[in-house]
């Protein structure tokens, strides 16, 4: 059970939370409207998925805010110019995966530090995108949102969809040699290499797999509006950073699961309306959210303390 | 010499948890003295310069300097006290100049935080000066040669007040003209009344520099005696610092030596590496067989070792596994090829200390155990429970965290981990280094086992008791180079050592 207690604290953190908001604020629980937030939360927890992988490969990827809109407008564009829906998400999955893999390069071929090559991939795609799109939102035909289905039908497939992808990287993570090496990797590279593992091979595959899902997470996202805003990946990737940490994803590396950061995810996406149905100013959200991500980080801290004693 | 000796260490103990790094030794310095301090590796000679340097404080024992005892040595007050260490990598700051660095050191040549640029610079010339080193203060440090590097350490102890100078193997990596250069520094020192602590593995400086010599051995020290009579004629000769060196009875508790050997499972012939100084050695380990490298560090064994694990692949020479020659060019390739490599450095990168014993067992077994890359946790718990059993690893279970374990049970996870993919050649380096002495023989055992499984096991120690207790053969190297190979039956602590340490 111990391997899990960062896991369980969190499951329990969000328990008390919606516990407090059903004696509250039982509106909260209405179907339609909860089923609406939780939609709305898929293309981030397709990030969060990623992302957990990267980071518990002791890499960080603050490029994804700007691949996801790349992703986005070549997923739009698509689909604007009439190509089916399937199209659509093979093009934004595959320069996902083109953008994914040129980061990838940097870090694992070149051995630089994953948070300036990010940084500059992060500001180089928007300045592409800026340039290229100039803030125009594409319309998209009305056969895009939700599939051509009813809003209900699209909602359910899009969550659907989500909890399959996050059952199977979980099990991919736990259950395959492939998944123990990313763990493996990122707790002690060098000890890895000598036990046989590739680590540059590993590396490049964590960044690779962000990109693909950065682009499956833009076009759920390209489903869920009759437009795309090429603004809409801006600060994505902190996101899906908060939830991998609070979730129990350990920044320095080798620790954290993905149950974990989709607890991780669903406690962060729970304040805002909590606060709203609560009738708590809603400027204390980031606040809110901000003190979570510190608590999760102070006992991470404790917690390395503790095991370094 | 009317006052009191520089630096007095009377009976001074130290132990880390089980290990008894020292076990009481006594050593004494006087102002314009060289006295070096020789000892096999692990004999405690750095245990021995922390104390003085105020790194470690000691368990027991009486250290006085310049007269008084001083019971809470800490590094700031041993410097202010005069005493300032050498060591073999300097430690300065590369970007920053000459001048720069002797003024951070000496925190001279700054008021009030602000730099005195020409004050700077007077003062690092006046000590290179002093100490007949030609540098120019404006010179980077990165730009300076290792000897040079030194000699700006040098001055930054002078400059300082530094009445006592420990030198750390400062010739390790200097060339003939280098070490004249740093002896003619070492003779500057010693006449301004500078005592000197040096310690080197090359006998012949011993002669060439020190007044007098102790040895320590174990961690204690067996003998204080001067190098040279009053009419210049040496008083000891080198045989007799080897015997005092190594001068202990191999211990009877190591396990029977191999009977038969098998087929050959790894051959070199003139297998060398540039970029990691090791020159056309030739040798072969056979199954079922244990060889052992000796050597001092730097000697170039554990370069072998990586070059045959493929992390620093051969550029020169043939390497052949089974008989069948192969390039090694990864570590993966070499897991592949059935080699299994236990690192020197287990608290680094031996084990992976935040995941479990059973996944670190299971790590370099995979394509093994788990064929279509499935992990089969269950599988994967067994498999740590058995060893766990087998080899008596004392943890609190399968999932305990690598890091919770002690250096000898550490050293059996990382052991478990080749049994569970039988390799047929196992190279362990200083696979006892830093354990108990209860867990070693175990260790030992353990390594018989395996070369009688028909394992090949290339032994890397620096430990001469269990090199030659445990190997059938042993190969010495120096240098980077193979230099003899002896059977063991003829081989003895004295014959190794000699090998290791002669002046070539």
């Amino acid at each position: 059970m111990k391997r899990y207690s960062r896991e369980l604290t969190v499951a329990i953190a969000l328990s008390a939370l919606l516990v407090l908001l059903a004696i509250f604020a039982p509106h909260f629980f209405q179907p339609q409207p909860l089923l609406a937030r939780l939609t709305a939360q898929v293309p981030v927890l397709v990030l969060t998925i990623g992302m957990a992988v990267v980071i518990i490969s002791r890499q960080i990827d603050i490029s994804v805010g700007s691949q996801f809109g790349v992703c986005a407008v070549v997923a739009g564009l698509m689909s604007a110019a009439g190509a089916p829906l399937g199209f659509a998400l093979l093009t934004a999955t595959l320069t996902g995966t083109a953008m994914g893999a040129l980061n990838g390069f940097l870090v694992a071929w070149l051995g630089l530090p994953s948070i300036v090559v990010s940084l500059a991939t992060m500001v180089t795609w928007a300045e592409v995108l800026r340039l290229f799109q100039q803030g125009r939102f594409i319309n998209l035909p009305p056969r895009v949102q939700w599939f051509g289905f009813s809003q209900l039908v699209g909602q359910a497939s899009l969550l659907f969809f989500a909890l399959g992808l996050l059952g199977a990287m979980a099990y991919f993570l736990k259950n395959r040699t492939g998944g123990r090496h990313f763990y493996a990797v990122g707790s002690d590279s060098e000890a890895a290499r000598l036990a046989g593992i590739n680590p540059r091979g590993v590396t490049m595959l964590a960044f690779v797999l962000m990109g693909t899902l950065t682009g499956i997470a833009a076009f759920c996202n390209m489903v869920q509006s009759p437009q795309v805003d090429p603004k809409c990946g801006v600060g994505l990737e902190m996101k899906a950073i908060a939830a991998a940490v609070v979730g129990g994803v350990a920044v320095t590396g080798g620790r954290g699961g993905l149950w974990g950061a989709f607890f991780g995810l669903l406690l962060l996406a729970t304040i805002n309306p909590a606060l709203t149905y609560m009738h708590v100013d809603a400027y204390w959200e980031k606040a809110i959210q901000g003190l979570v991500i510190l608590l999760a980080v102070i006992a991470d801290g404790l917690r390395t303390k503790r095991s370094a004693a | 010499m009317n006052s009191a000796p520089l630096l007095r260490l009377t009976k001074i103990t130290k132990s880390f948890g089980a290990v008894r790094a020292l076990k009481g030794v006594s050593f004494e310095l006087n102002s314009g003295e060289v006295h070096a301090l020789l000892g096999e590796n692990g004999a405690g000679k750095s245990t021995l310069i922390k104390v003085i340097t105020g790194a470690h404080k000691p368990d027991g024992g009486i250290l006085e300097i310049a007269g008084s005892q001083v019971s809470d040595l800490t590094p700031t007050r041993a410097r202010e006290l005069g005493i300032a260490c050498i060591y073999q990598q300097p430690a300065l700051f590369p970007e920053l100049s000459v001048a720069e660095n002797i003024g951070l050191r000496l925190e001279c040549g700054a008021t009030f935080g602000c730099v005195k640029w020409k004050k700077l610079h007077a003062n690092a010339l006046r000590l290179l000066k002093q100490i007949g080193a030609d540098i120019d203060p404006d010179t980077p440090v990165h730009s300076l040669s290792m000897p040079q590097q030194q000699l700006v350490e040098i001055a930054c102890a002078l400059g300082s007040g530094a009445k006592t100078v420990i030198m750390d193997e400062p010739t390790a990596s200097l060339t003939r003209t280098e070490q004249e250069l740093l002896f003619g520094v070492v003779h500057t020192l010693k006449t301004s009344g500078v005592g000197i602590v040096y310690i080197s593995h090359r006998l012949e400086e011993i002669f060439a520099l020190a007044d007098r010599v102790t040895v320590l051995r174990d961690g204690e020290s067996i003998s204080t005696q001067a190098v040279r009579g009053a009419e210049g004629s040496a008083l000891i000769s080198e045989t007799d610092l080897i015997a005092l060196m190594v001068g202990r009875p191999v211990s009877a508790l190591y396990p029977l030596k191999a009977k038969v050997t098998g087929k050959p499972v790894l051959e070199l012939c003139a297998v060398g590496c540039e970029e990691s100084g090791v020159k056309e050695v030739s040798l072969t380990v056979h199954a079922g067989e244990i060889l052992g490298l000796a050597g001092l560090v730097g000697a170039g064994r554990t370069e072998l070792a990586r070059i045959i694990f493929g992390i620093t692949p051969a550029d020169s020479g043939t390497l052949a596994i089974n008989g069948a020659p192969v390039r090694v060019l990864s570590p993966r390739h070499a897991v592949e090829l059935g080699i299994g490599y236990v690192p020197e450095d287990r608290r680094r990168h031996g084990l992976i200390m935040q995941m479990p014993i059973d996944q670190n067992m299971t790590m370099a077994v995979h394509p093994k155990l788990f064929p279509n890359s499935l992990l089969n946790i269950r599988a994967e718990t067994a498999l740590g429970v058995h060893f766990i059993e087998k080899l008596g690893i004392k943890a609190s279970g399968p999932d305990a965290l690598g890091g919770s374990l002690s250096g000898g049970n550490q050293q059996k996870v990382s052991l478990a981990r080749w049994l569970a993919t039988k390799p047929s050649l196992l190279i362990l380096d200083e696979p006892t280094q830093g354990v108990d002495v209860g867990a070693k023989s175990e260790i030992h055992r353990l390594i018989r086992d395996l070369a009688n499984e028909g394992m090949g096991v290339l032994l890397i120690s620096s430990d001469l008791p269990e090199v030659l207790g445990l190997s059938d053969r042993i190969a010495v190297m120096r240098g980077g180079r193979l230099v003899e190979t002896l059977d063991s039956t003829q081989a003895t602590a004295t014959s190794v050592m000699s090998a290791a340490l002669r002046s070539a």
